[in-house]
């Protein structure tokens, strides 16, 4: 197993970074009018300045990679993960189609599971760190693999798992990739930031990024302030998602809302802001179980209409990106 | 006893932690205040969710402000009785659709402040809801709380795999950082078909008592999905005033249950 960071200087600050740092790597680190009194600002001025090394290095890995795509929600548990294992499992069930899957939820990593491939450990060639082959041509990079212990918690600031995203990044031998798909974790803060900053000038920069939500205004909100962090951050929207959209009872094959469209669900946002509606997906329980199980419920139940919904919404995400 | 100010006058301090998103930290933490508030105690809730703040929308106080007083922040209060009062980042965006593009550092910020320049007053308990994750706003509550002596934390989780792993770790987090775990709620357990009434485990079902078992902490409770609750909060106004409506939902028999738990447990003040 390979260290699990390479300790980039900023996890050896002594306190936190305080409210206007100007950010550990930046050039005025140190050296900022908000460095003054920092109890940091003394390792800050004497880490190594200048633009970022590691870019280069990240771009050089990433030349083998042709599609970059981000899954993203603003809103958790709405079903990001799994689409990001359908997307893998759907990609790759084309022999000639070389899938990569990046897990940068790193404090609730979720791939492992869901693909099958828990209790795995990463092993390190003189090319770097070996992504986890689920089949022969779908890798995955999580720091699931990392664990010493499964139930572990992840305790860690910003700074430190920017650090990590990295190094999934350049040094990780993802070799040729097709199609690069990304999990993230909610929200709008380092994760999402950073993995920008790092691929923006990388080979084409990223695609373009998937954004799932379920059709009440609770979550509404949220992913809302999602589409507009990828508008500032200048990130592609390729389309909306409803996940969980209308359940059929299995007994009665009555159809109701678990997570009722109030305000016009998935549809009317995409509408308001802008962005492409790719569909909906209804809620079918077997896809939970698969994903516990890390089955590919595309595989499992074909002729199922959550099934048919997925794959069409796949194929559009397809043309999206191929069309570029 | 305190060495934070603001929180001299509250009674009890609990957090509502869960590792993996959207199982229902904000429903919970919203019902288990207007359970609180109906058995007669005077509330607040901090909203420590910085980049998807969801309780303005749950208490049906999204448009309005925040005051600044000499004190500090004067938290919404959702009515003239003021036994319910809520603290939340969404209080301060022009607009609710703005995106809070933050890294650690100015949400580390943003948390003291919230713990510090509250005026939260004569509180019998007050409720801090989070984020998903064991980053930034946990590690910042729980080094600002760490002189406060918090209650304890609530857990929440929904029935499946994927989402008891993700808590498991968040039990961890407490037992690393010492918060007390009160115990587990089970949200989203079994969906009663509105047509039929069968029951279906949506997502799976018992996950929380086992993770509860395993861990040796007490089980609060199962809650299933009511999408009338969600047509509750929907559909609240100066009409139907949330706290006057929630005894009529099926889901707060359910939370009285859990409050009664907690209150079993005989947590005691923080201070006389």
């Amino acid at each position: 197993m390979p260290a699990l960071v390479q300790a980039p200087p900023v996890t050896h600050l002594n306190a936190p970074e305080p409210e206007h740092c100007p950010g550990t790597e930046s050039e005025q680190a140190g050296n900022a009018d908000a460095c003054q009194g920092c109890p940091n600002q003394a390792i800050c001025q004497s880490a190594p300045k200048g633009p970022d090394e590691d870019i280069p290095l990240i771009n050089d890995r990433m030349s083998g990679v042709k599609h970059k795509i981000l899954v993203l929600s603003g809103k958790g548990g709405v079903g990001k993960s799994t689409f990001t294992s359908m997307l893998g499992w759907a990609f790759s069930s084309d022999p000639d189609t070389e899938v990569g899957v990046m897990d940068l939820d790193i404090c609730g990593p979720s791939m492992p599971r869901m693909m099958g491939a828990n209790g795995q450990q990463i092993h390190s060639s003189s090319n770097g760190w070996s992504p986890i082959y689920v089949s022969d041509n779908l890798g995955m990079m999580s720091i699931g693999f990392m664990l010493p212990n499964e139930d572990d918690a992840i305790i860690w600031r910003g700074a430190k798992k920017n650090g990590l995203i990295k190094q999934f990044l350049k040094d990780v031998d993802w070799g040729n990739v097709d199609y690069m798909i990304v999990d993230t974790p909610p929200g709008t803060s380092d994760e999402h930031i950073s993995i920008n900053q790092y691929l923006k000038s990388a080979g084409d920069g990223i695609d373009g990024a998937v954004v799932v939500t379920t059709a009440q205004e609770v979550a509404l909100l949220d992913v809302r302030k999602e589409i507009d962090f990828c508008r500032k951050a200048g990130i592609k929207v390729l389309g909306l998602v409803e996940n969980m959209s209308g359940f059929v009872c299995p007994n009665c094959k009555g159809e109701s809302f678990i997570f009722a469209p109030t305000t016009g669900g998935g549809e009317a946002l995409a509408k308001e802001m802008g962005v492409p509606f790719l569909g909906k997906v209804p809620l079918d329980p077997r896809i939970g179980k698969s994903c516990d199980l890390g089955e590919s419920f595309l595989d499992l139940y074909p002729d199922s209409p959550a099934s048919t919904a997925i794959l069409d919404i796949i194929s559009e995400i397809r043309e999206a990106v191929e069309g570029n | 006893m305190s060495e934070i100010p603001s929180l001299n006058q509250v009674k009890h301090i609990l957090l509502v932690l869960s590792g993996k998103g959207g199982v229902g930290k904000s429903s919970v933490t919203t019902q288990l205040a207007l359970s609180l508030v109906n058995d007669g105690y005077k509330v607040g809730v901090l909203d420590i969710d910085l980049t998807g703040p969801s309780l303005p929308r749950m208490f049906g106080l999204e448009g309005r402000n925040v005051h600044q007083s000499t004190a500090g922040w004067i938290p919404v209060y959702t009515d003239d009785t003021k036994r319910l009062c809520v603290m939340s980042l969404g209080f301060l965006l022009p607009d609710r659709g703005n995106s809070v593009v933050w890294r650690g550092p100015k949400k580390t910020a943003m948390v003291r402040q919230f713990v510090k320049d509250v005026v939260w007053g004569d509180l019998d308990y007050l409720l801090i809801d989070t984020p998903p994750g064991t980053s930034d706003e946990h590690i910042s509550i729980a080094e600002e709380l760490k002189q406060a002596s918090p209650d304890g934390a609530v857990l929440v989780t929904t029935p499946q795999d994927i989402a008891t792993a993700d808590v498991r770790k968040e039990l961890n987090f407490c037992r690393k950082v010492g918060f007390k775990v009160l115990g587990v709620v089970e949200n989203m357990s079994g969906y009663v078909c509105p047509h039929c009434s069968e029951c279906t485990n949506v997502f799976s079902s018992g996950g929380g008592q086992t993770l509860a078992t395993q861990f040796d902490v007490p089980f609060l409770g199962s809650v299933p999905i009511d999408p009338t609750f969600v047509t509750l909060v929907e559909s609240q106004g100066s009409e139907h005033k949330l706290l006057e409506k929630y005894p009529e939902s099926a889901l707060s028999s359910i939370f009285k249950g859990i409050v009664d738990k907690i209150y079993a447990q005989n947590l005691p003040v923080r201070q006389a």
